[in-house]
């Protein structure tokens, strides 16, 4: 069964839930509008035979809203079919529910995911930072947290500095627009504090 | 004690020669015994198990017990990035060794954070521990880590301990 | 005092039931003991609390992120070739795959990863191969140290010197090769590497052949390693896991033969696979997968694109000036190639807006590369899925009915390495 066949199966069993396949460069990808369904429609995943969770990705689409999307990819070991399921969380609610009961890897993707980007999994039997320390503040891979830190301080546990970015790391943007906008330059969210940077240009 | 016993010499106008020679002695012994504490951390760690290995072998500068027990080992190697959660364990590990102790900063991550200008990465060892020698490279190939490790036998040998010990008694006794 | 109970408690059975109580306090008092961050048989910075019952261990708990530096935030911030370095840092121990691979998937992101010159795939499929020797051996040397094999370090140790010197003649580094580039490669190999890679082929049979004779059938070796952490085959695939650890719990399940890429349809290679699961497993696996990829390496040696000393100049970088950059000669004579040099060094390589997951068999299992992206040089998101951060999960699950002195074992055999784990 082809990945495209696999797709179209789901689609058929929860209707208006799952958007059409998309495809890209020959990867399919399905878009589920409701992410609190998300628990029943991997557990159909894994009854058709997609028993092999490859990973689970969170993206922040700072300044759209819903704010986080999170990509869950599957595979069945049996025949090597792969596909994506790819759902939105907003921001005031930025929970969903954890398939660990599905595949038990997902016990550390979903921890990592609360620990760089803060959304919940309820459900979780223990959900707590993986990467950074208990009692760390900040989510950060967020789009709004600066690439060189912020000040914090955990007497015994840990501390941290803002880094000195020398001007900042310089990035360009999509190629759309002129040259000037497209120019290798510092972008800070317009949250960020002032002084993360030595020299911000606007 | 107040003033020099009679060794047989004038200390006041030959100076101190024992103290001198055996200051010497002491300080060839130490420098070639340096048992580095491996901090191996990241991909410097493997070029330092390189420079353990046979090709180029630090046992012949007397450093082949690479003990991971701070008690027993005198300089320690920082090998690869320091984060700030590992900072802690790092600033422990460092306080147990028991002096004189040394520290080499291995590579540029450990020297100055390196190519991670992040949220998460110490901008150098040297902002919690004092650090002797700096090794640049990423990773340094081992014959750099080795020129570090004569440098710290440089500086060892001109330590001059007994002496020291000797005036700060003095110093104690007044 | 023992009397004052004596009068109070007057039912047996309850006096019966609170001294079994009293005596369970005393007997199954649990410790808690703290493999810490500096540790010779962690392989790294692994931090695992152990709960143990005697020498049992009861609970175990890993905690990672002592190597946590921050990448996936750096990417977004770089360039895609920018990248490169930083894919070497992740798994240290054979930075020539972690290369290919991120290669590989800027190149699928771009459509041409089908479609790269066939020399530059045979030597990409060489320093892969390379890569997963050497990464299997320093696993093995460190395995066999922390094991009381000390021998085993030495031995492996001067077998990597040979490929260090292999990749140092490639790449100009020893360790961190940032060799390939995307569309193709830094530069082509020199003139008698692969002479030089025919002969570490042939030396290198014969160390693994005096490994084995230490090892494989060496009574203390085969007692420790013997049904100690067994994964069994389903508790493998619910983990996630890949690589040798997946193989050695019995499932047939590599990229390069059921996803191939780069040319390894055209080659002919075994897949071993374990039976029971256990470290010992896990250990033949590796030193099977040694000699399959020498085989490969004979084979591209045998067949790649141009012979050995590149007479009639095949290219091995892809032949678009957006992607690659072009010739120095040019660049200072032309106005087309300076513009595509400027474009390519300032912006970055322009990739078009999609999203793409590209899973490579590195040696440590699947180092997958997620990279989302809304054009243009830099990605949105870059996520890289770590084959060692989901193998150390299975720890919490196979230390539990372990002995302590069992925890050097699995850790070794499960072959993990913390640059990839913590990213």
């Amino acid at each position: 069964m082809t990945a495209l066949e696999s797709a179209n199966q789901i689609k058929a069993r929860f209707g208006d839930l799952v958007s059409e396949p998309a495809e890209f460069r020959s990867e399919i990808t399905l878009k589920i509008a409701d992410a609190e369904k998300i628990f029943d429609i991997c557990s159909f995943a894994k009854g058709i035979g997609f028993d092999y969770l490859v990973d689970i990705t969170s993206i922040d689409n700072y300044g759209e809203d819903p704010r986080w999307t999170v990509l869950y990819h599957l595979r069945a070991i049996g025949n090597g079919t792969e596909f994506r399921i790819k759902i939105d969380v907003s921001e005031e609610k930025s929970e969903i529910p954890s398939v660990l009961p599905i595949w038990r890897t997902a016990n550390w993707h979903e921890r990592e995911i609360y620990d760089m980007m803060g959304i919940r999994f309820r459900g979780h039997p223990d959900l707590r930072r993986i990467l950074m320390w208990e009692g760390y503040p900040h989510h950060p891979l967020r789009k709004d947290f600066p690439l060189a830190g912020k000040p914090t301080e955990l007497p015994g546990v840990a501390f941290t500095r803002v880094t000195p970015m020398e001007g900042g790391p310089f990035v360009t943007l999509p190629s759309s627009g002129d040259s000037i906008e497209r120019e290798p330059r510092v972008r800070v969210p317009e949250q960020a504090e002032p002084g993360i940077s030595d020299k911000r240009l606007k | 004690m107040q003033s020099q016993t009679e060794y047989g010499y004038n200390s006041k106008i030959e100076g101190d020669v024992v103290l001198t020679t055996v200051d010497a002695a002491l300080a060839w012994f130490r420098a070639n015994s340096v048992w580095p504490m491996p901090m191996g951390l990241a991909c410097c760690a493997i070029e330092l198990m390189a420079v353990g290995a046979s090709r180029f072998d630090i046992s012949r500068f007397g450093s082949e017990v690479m003990r991971f027990s701070p008690r027993q080992s005198d300089c320690m190697i920082v090998a690869g990035t320091v984060t700030y959660k590992m900072a802690g364990s790092l600033k422990r590990i460092y306080d147990q060794m028991a002096e004189p102790k040394w520290v080499i900063a291995m590579g540029a991550c450990a020297s100055t954070g390196g190519m991670y200008r992040s949220y998460a990465t110490l901008q150098g060892v040297d902002n919690i521990v004092p650090v002797d020698v700096y090794v640049s490279g990423c990773p340094p190939r081992p014959e750099a880590v080795l020129d570090a490790l004569m440098k710290i036998q440089e500086k060892i040998k001109k330590e001059p301990v007994l002496q020291d010990l000797v005036a700060f008694k003095q110093l104690a006794g007044k | 005092m023992a009397t004052v109970q004596d009068i109070e408690i007057h039912d047996s059975a309850a006096r019966t039931a609170a001294a079994a109580e009293e005596l369970q306090d005393v007997q199954g008092e649990r410790m808690v003991l703290n493999m810490g961050p500096s540790h010779p048989a962690t392989h790294g910075v692994l931090r695992i609390v152990l709960e143990l019952d005697g020498e049992v261990i009861t609970k175990a708990d890993p905690d990672v992120g002592y190597l946590h530096r921050g990448d996936e935030k750096i990417a977004e911030n770089m360039t895609y070739t920018q990248f490169i370095p930083y894919t070497d840092r992740l798994d240290y121990l054979a930075p020539l795959a972690s290369n290919v691979a991120y290669a590989l998937a800027v190149e699928k992101l771009l459509g041409i990863h089908e479609k790269l010159p066939p020399r530059c795939q045979y030597i990409r499929v060489m320093c892969c191969e390379l890569a997963r020797i050497s990464a299997h051996l320093l696993g093995l040397g460190a395995f066999g140290m922390d094991a009381g094999a000390i021998t085993i370090f030495l031995l492996t140790f001067t077998e990597r010197e040979k490929i260090y010197n292999l990749a140092e003649a490639a790449s100009g580094a020893r360790l961190t090769t940032s060799y390939t580039r995307i569309g193709g490669l830094m530069r082509d190999i020199p003139p008698n590497w692969c002479a030089q890679v025919k002969q570490f082929c042939d030396e290198f049979e014969v160390a693994l052949a005096e490994v084995e004779t230490l090892l494989t059938r060496n009574r203390i070796w085969v007692d420790r390693l013997r049904d100690v952490g067994v994964v069994s085959k389903e508790m493998a695939i619910d983990y996630g896991l890949s690589g040798p650890n997946l193989r050695g719990s019995g499932v047939d399940w590599d990229l390069r033969k059921h996803q191939p890429y780069l040319c390894y349809q055209d080659m002919e290679f075994d897949i071993p696979i374990g039976s029971v699961g256990d470290s010992y497993d896990r250990y033949m696996v590796r030193q099977e997968e040694m000699r399959q990829s020498v085989r490969i390496l004979r084979q591209c040696l045998q067949k790649i694109p141009g012979g050995w000393g590149n007479e009639a100049k095949e290219p091995v970088n892809i032949a678009d000036g957006k992607i690659t950059l072009p010739s120095k000669q040019k660049v200072l004579s032309s106005m087309e190639e300076l513009i595509h040099q400027f474009m390519l060094v300032t912006e970055g390589v322009n990739c078009p807006p999609g999203e793409i997951y590209f899973g490579h068999e590195n040696p440590k299992g699947e180092l997958g590369f997620y990279i989302n992206s809304k054009g243009g040089g830099t990605p949105y998101r870059l996520k890289i899925r770590s084959p060692s951060f989901v193998n150390l999960s299975i720890l919490s699950e196979v230390l539990p009915g372990c002995m302590v002195s069992d925890v050097p074992v699995v850790l070794g055999s499960l072959d993990f390495v913390m640059g990839e784990c913590d990213r």
